[in-house]
């Protein structure tokens, strides 16, 4: 029986992704390796002997015993403003998994796919970006990434290089840059329709994100003709931190 | 105790009494699904109970709400690490249900609207520890938190307290779920902090 164990992960360095989240890139020795999608649990020990877990969505493709996660920082949260603002290089902390089977990419599948990122839900779906990228192409994946703002987003220089098969397409909710054709707003099924691939090729859809966003861009989707069995959903909850 | 995280105090230790290991408090409710939410109209729902010799015991909404209802208070515990304290429902008891059920079968594997399964022991859904409920705080359960009814199982994790339930089937032999097969723990008692495949 696979058994997850505790293992002490060293931060090697770290990249500032928005003012208020960052990428960390950890050395986890023992690390079995994920598939992108999976998610890995941290937990913090206090000096009195105090001990809290969360779990954070992994952002690299499997590569030896180095895993980046991309962190937000929340508001009053417990872990998250520790994680983006007191760790350093050098520190540890204990990590176990990969966690969760279900909201994953595999490399070698061969249908398209459609990704649908709000917010921070991006992290899961660069995991499978960058596999796929890594194994040197494979079946064409259109990225739908709505943040509030431009400033918003994560891994925008990654994503603004040229990456074969993936087309990339941004939704802004609050504030669009000068010019956009797009107004500010919501995501709507004209969003998911211009951006995504038609139902009948049948893509794989992968939607992550805050509730709200999660169970609105599910919707669409399924109204748009997919197959609500291949659209698989990993939301964060209001809460968390 | 594992590795001291240098310069972290932490700061949820109210209720800690309450808080099984590695859980923390949460107020809202947040919502956890493998994918999209199902909206399963009323008048088209059932629930069932399927024992091992082929029986099928069968309730339509009306049926269901016109049982004797309980309204218990109970403590979530979700696997992803958050728990909410003294959240209040309405629904039947599953002893109630379990009636005129003839089984001797050990396993049960609960089946919902949108594919999702979950596998418990049947001695986990009876003696006042499970229900189907309906209503949360005094409101028709949102489809997001599976309404029209789920059922409620607060003692183990919150996945086998299965969303948009469809019916229950006894089996002899015990059978993995959708969460189950994907490395998290069969049994999934959050006191013995069971969340994955070995713990």
């Amino acid at each position: 029986m696979r058994r997850l164990t505790w293992r002490a992960a060293r931060l090697l360095e770290t990249r500032d992704e928005t003012p208020t989240a960052r990428t960390l890139v950890f050395e986890l020795p023992g690390w079995p390796g994920h598939l992108p999608g999976q998610h890995v649990d941290v937990r913090l020990t206090a000096e009195d002997g105090y001990s809290t877990q969360r779990s954070y969505s992994i952002a690299s493709p499997s590569a030896g015993e180095r895993i980046e996660l991309t962190v937000e920082r929340v508001p009053d949260g417990e872990v998250s403003p520790y994680l983006t603002e007191v760790l350093e290089p050098g520190d540890e902390v204990e990590m176990r998994g990969p966690v969760g089977g279900w909201f994953v990419w595999r490399a070698g599948a061969s249908a398209p796919v459609v990704l649908v990122a709000g917010g921070s839900g991006i992290v899961p779906l660069m995991s499978m970006i960058r596999a796929r990228r890594a194994d040197g192409g494979g079946p064409p994946f259109r990225l739908i990434y709505s943040t509030r703002d431009p400033g918003r987003r994560f891994y925008a220089e990654e994503l603004d290089r040229a990456d074969p098969g993936l087309d990339v397409s941004y939704v802004y909710t609050r504030e669009a840059p000068g010019g956009s054709a797009r107004p500010a707003g919501r995501i709507t099924a004209d969003d998911l329709a211009a951006g995504g691939w038609p139902a009948d090729r049948r893509p794989d859809c992968y939607v992550c994100g805050p509730t709200g966003f999660v169970e609105h861009a599910a919707e669409l989707l399924i109204g748009l003709g997919h197959d609500p069995g291949r659209v698989k959903t990993e939301r964060f909850g209001p809460t968390g931190g | 105790m594992g590795i001291i995280s240098r310069g972290f105090q932490g700061r949820h230790r109210d209720r800690a009494d309450r808080l099984p290991p590695g859980q923390y408090l949460t107020h809202d409710f947040p919502v956890l699904s493998a994918g999209p939410t199902p909206r399963v109209p009323t008048d088209r729902w059932e629930f069932t109970i399927d024992a091992e010799d082929g029986q099928t015991l069968r309730w339509s909404w009306a049926e269901l709400t016109a049982l004797p209802s309980e309204t218990p208070t109970v403590d979530l515990h979700c696997v992803t690490k958050w728990s909410k304290l003294d959240t209040s429902w309405r629904g039947v008891s599953l002893d109630v249900l379990f009636e005129d059920v003839e089984s001797a079968a050990e396993h049960a594997l609960i089946h919902c609207y949108g594919g999702y399964t979950t596998n418990l022991p049947v001695e986990d859904l009876l003696d006042g520890k499970a229900w189907i409920v309906y209503e949360y705080e005094g409101e028709d359960l949102a489809p997001a938190h599976g309404g029209p009814a789920r059922l409620l199982v607060p003692h183990l994790y919150l996945w086998k307290s299965a969303k948009w339930v469809r019916g229950i089937r006894l089996l002899d032999e015990d059978e993995p779920g959708f969460w189950e097969t994907a490395g998290y723990h069969n049994y999934g008692d959050p006191w013995r902090e069971q969340r994955y495949e070995g713990d």
